[in-house]
């Protein structure tokens, strides 16, 4: 059965569905906790869309780091999406501002799950789950702002294992092809070796680059 | 006032990096070559992922309770599993280690 894009997209990311609303929250609380106020936290769920650079910015500011160090933590562990929206470009349709809007749909889960195993990937759950994702990742923050601290930290329930869990399960569908199981062994290889000793989001970036390991087989 | 500057040009930069693709290329075909390169970004990308989400800390690396429920996940894939069972599995098995540690 066809589904319309919303409820295919949302059922596609039905296993964290209670996750990154709970982690919504907890980036609601951290940031009140930052002194970043009740409104840009929100505005930053809603803009920015992305959690890891969002708590980076709340943790540094909280640690009365500069704004310049929050700045560019943030936009580093975001580089990967210049490579990871060059991958979705062809679902994207209308005009330029149009496929601007909607690409911002696009976070790591909604990428994810809209692979398919031949390397193309699904316009509906794309933008399906990112819809469903968006909505709930603003929704949490703004409860987390508003005192959604009795929630409590989402890890003391390990939802933070939910989101590694997710992308294996996901990688082991794209692993069909000789070339796809050398990339993603270079790719994780990179990323394990420069872990401890670069900023985050560097890992992540330079194993791009694994890429190249499996066009030459 | 610094939070602000923080949430626009994060903001602005973040919107900036997603769209960069999908508003210069479009539909526009890449040539073949690229093409697969592209399509490799899928596997390599997502092993990047697992590799930091389950080791990766603020200072680092770190070595915690997400690699059980990581390994929790690899059997319970093995045994194929449903997702959402597998991704379950994780969190238990991380928030069961972390009560007993």
């Amino acid at each position: 059965m066809r589904l319309p894009p919303i409820p295919a997209g949302a059922r596609a990311v039905l296993p964290i569905a209670v996750t990154v609303p709970l982690f919504g929250v907890s980036f609601g609380v951290l940031a009140r906790a930052a002194d970043m106020g009740v409104v840009a936290p929100i505005v930053m769920s809603a803009t920015t869309f992305a959690g890891s650079s969002q708590f980076a910015v709340a943790s540094i500011l909280d640690e009365s780091g500069s704004l310049a160090a929050a700045i560019v933590a943030a936009l580093l562990l975001n580089a990967r999406y210049a490579a990871i929206g060059i991958s979705v470009a062809p679902l994207f349709r209308g005009s330029r501002l149009r496929r601007l809007l909607e690409s911002q749909l696009v976070v790591d889960e909604s990428w994810a799950v809209s692979a398919r195993p031949d390397g193309t990937f699904d316009r509906r759950v794309l933008l399906g789950a990112g819809l469903t994702l968006y909505a709930t990742w603003v929704l949490g923050t703004a409860l987390g702002v508003l005192g959604g601290g009795f929630l409590g930290d989402p890890k003391r329930l390990g939802l933070d294992a939910a989101f590694p869990a997710l992308f294996l399960a996901l990688l082991a569908g794209q692993l069909g092809s000789p070339r796809a199981v050398a990339a993603a062994l270079a790719g994780g290889g990179i990323a394990l070796v420069l872990l401890p000793f670069t900023p985050p989001g560097v890992p992540i970036v330079a194993a791009v680059l694994g890429c190249l390991v499996g066009l030459r087989r | 006032m610094t939070v602000w500057i923080a949430v626009a040009v994060v903001g602005a930069g973040t919107i900036a990096l997603k769209g960069l693709g999908p508003a210069l290329l479009g539909t526009r075909r890449l040539p073949e070559r690229m093409a697969t390169l592209v399509g490799l970004l899928a596997p390599t990308l997502l092993a990047a992922l697992v590799v930091t989400q389950t080791l990766g800390s603020s200072d680092g690396l770190s070595v915690d309770a997400r690699l059980v429920g990581v390994g929790a996940a690899v059997l319970a894939l093995a045994l194929r599993a449903p997702l959402i069972v597998v991704v379950a599995l994780a969190a238990v098995a991380t928030a069961v280690t972390r009560a007993l540690g």
